[in-house]
């Protein structure tokens, strides 16, 4: 009962916070252009759901393919820096460079580098820097933060630089990867709506771009109807990620 | 006398905050049990890591008789890999040394059979209770055969009774196999009950300060912590542990 009423409750705000909007507006006339009514958002996803539904997909398959690239260029760097101090010397301070650099700063560099032609080029690439932080710092905290006393197991026991990588450092790092994995998909998404954005053209048909033109044409609704489905789909992304990261990590640790 | 199985000659060991141990003179005969006693920072630690060979002296001499996978270390955590099961995590050390999977694993298994953990074999770490983890982790020490155990407060972490269990376990695992074991503690009644040989040591860079020998026969019942024996040698080194404890603190300020 008490499980029940818990999960009801953010629905049961929801429904109040949209009936009480849904009442403002109608009883102070507000202009449609400045806050429509939930009842027109709702009217407007319907009538233009086939149209959100392909940027959407546009979208999220930009950011999906941005976060595998960002995957394996960032598993890849880990590994090589991890197992080298020196080169992770090196490569250290440049990450956080990329990482603290606005994205959005980056973003028309990466957009002619792309092909003003090819903006889902650009779209992905941008992504993908956004996603590379998170998924290279998760990977190489796992790499270097195995227990210390069994670092000296392995020592004690003589273990090769392949030994200590596979059966230890490697499954020591699984947690920590699979958060970085994890917060990168939502920077992933992030990353391709701010590229759209700069794109700023219609090359990319993406949801920002759909987002961008309502707002031009002042068509408020059709960009709440966008937002609206930006928001799913980052819970949706969420929801899979943090399920897949929870039915791992109970295989991992057995429980 | 018998050779030691192994030795630390005048050994100080300097970290980079100020001498940590030394000069420390120590010998251990096969089959004998040594527990080190002395207060946190006294050093105590890092002899058993000298006798591992873990850690290289600044100065001074390590010796020991006994090769790689002869000398076993249980820490004071148990220190398993949570991700792999109970018998992977024993097998660990003969896989590190070449022995073929299924080989380890059987004696593995019958490692965990001799620490009493029969049939837990495909459980994961966080599945045990913390008295059956410190077994996994006592198991893992044994699988290699090893002629030297070092156990660095191995049981700190555990309340009382699962404390009393282990080191009669400790006892009977002795008896069947005479090692050597040294291990470290900051309590004197488990040092008095299960060593034959008590080393006090002080802080500040730790330094052997007295101790006792307890001559009564290994294993010892449970009852021989109410003897006279026992009382004496415990009031022995509880008194050299306060006159270590009072040397530290004045080299401390």
């Amino acid at each position: 009962m008490n499980r029940a009423l818990s999960l009801l409750a953010p629905f049961v705000l929801i429904a109040i916070l949209l009936a009480v909007w849904e009442i403002v507006c109608r009883a102070l006339a507000v202009p449609l252009f400045l806050l429509p009514p939930p009842s027109a958002i709702a009217v407007a996803t319907a009538q233009n759901a086939p149209l959100l539904m392909s940027s959407a997909w546009n979208t999220l398959s930009m950011a999906v393919l941005a976060w595998i690239a960002a995957s394996l260029f960032a598993c890849g760097l880990a590994l090589l820096v991890g197992t080298h101090s020196l080169i992770e010397d090196a490569v250290r301070p440049l990450a956080v460079v990329i990482q603290v650099t606005p994205i959005v700063a980056i973003a028309p560099l990466v957009n002619i580098w792309a092909g003003l032609d090819h903006p889902q080029r650009g779209v992905v690439g941008l992504a993908a820097v956004v996603a590379f932080f998170p998924i290279f710092s998760g990977a190489l905290t796992g790499l270097k933060g195995a227990d210390p006393d069994l670092e000296r197991l392995f020592d004690l026991y003589g273990a090769t630089r392949l030994q200590r990588l596979f059966r230890l450092r490697l499954p020591a790092a699984v947690p920590f990867v699979l958060e970085g994995h994890k917060v990168a998909a939502g920077l992933a998404v992030v990353g391709a709506v701010v590229a759209e954005f700069v794109a700023g053209s219609g090359g990319a048909q993406g949801l920002a771009w759909r987002i961008l033109e309502a707002s031009n044409r002042l068509q408020t609704a059709k960009m709440f109807a966008a937002l609206l489905v930006l928001a799913a789909m980052g819970v949706a992304l969420y929801t899979l990620l943090q399920t897949a990261e929870r039915v791992i990590l109970r295989r991992w640790r057995g429980r | 006398m018998t050779t030691p199985i192994a030795w630390l000659e005048a050994v100080e060991v300097d970290y980079p905050r100020g001498p940590a141990l030394g000069p420390f003179d120590f010998e251990l005969a096969p089959g004998e049990i040594t527990a080190l006693v002395g207060p946190s920072g006294c050093g105590k630690s890092t002899a058993l890591r000298l006798l591992a060979g873990l850690e290289a002296p600044t100065r001074g001499r390590v010796e020991r008789a006994s090769g790689r996978g002869e000398t076993a270390v249980v820490f004071q955590a148990p220190t398993l890999m949570p991700w792999a099961s109970a018998l992977d995590n024993v097998a660990l050390p003969l896989e590190l040394a070449g022995t073929p999977r299924p080989a380890a694993r059987a004696r593995a298994a019958a490692a965990l059979a001799r620490v009493k953990l029969a049939g837990i074999d495909l459980a994961k770490p966080a599945q045990l209770s913390g008295g059956m983890a410190m077994r996994v982790s006592l198991a893992r020490a044994l699988v290699t055969d090893p002629r030297l155990l070092l156990l660095d407060e191995p049981f700190a972490a555990l309340d009382e009774i699962t404390r009393r269990a282990l080191a009669e376990d400790v006892h009977q695992l002795w008896l069947q196999s005479q090692l050597a074991i040294v291990f470290v503690t900051h309590n004197v009644e488990e040092a008095v009950y299960m060593a034959s040989r008590v080393v006090v040591m002080t802080s500040g860079p730790g330094r052997a300060a007295g101790g006792a020998m307890i001559d009564a026969p290994l294993p010892r019942p449970p009852g021989f912590r109410t003897t006279a024996h026992f009382r004496q040698a415990a009031e022995k080194v509880s008194a050299d542990l306060a006159k270590a404890m009072d040397v530290g603190a004045m080299e401390a300020t």
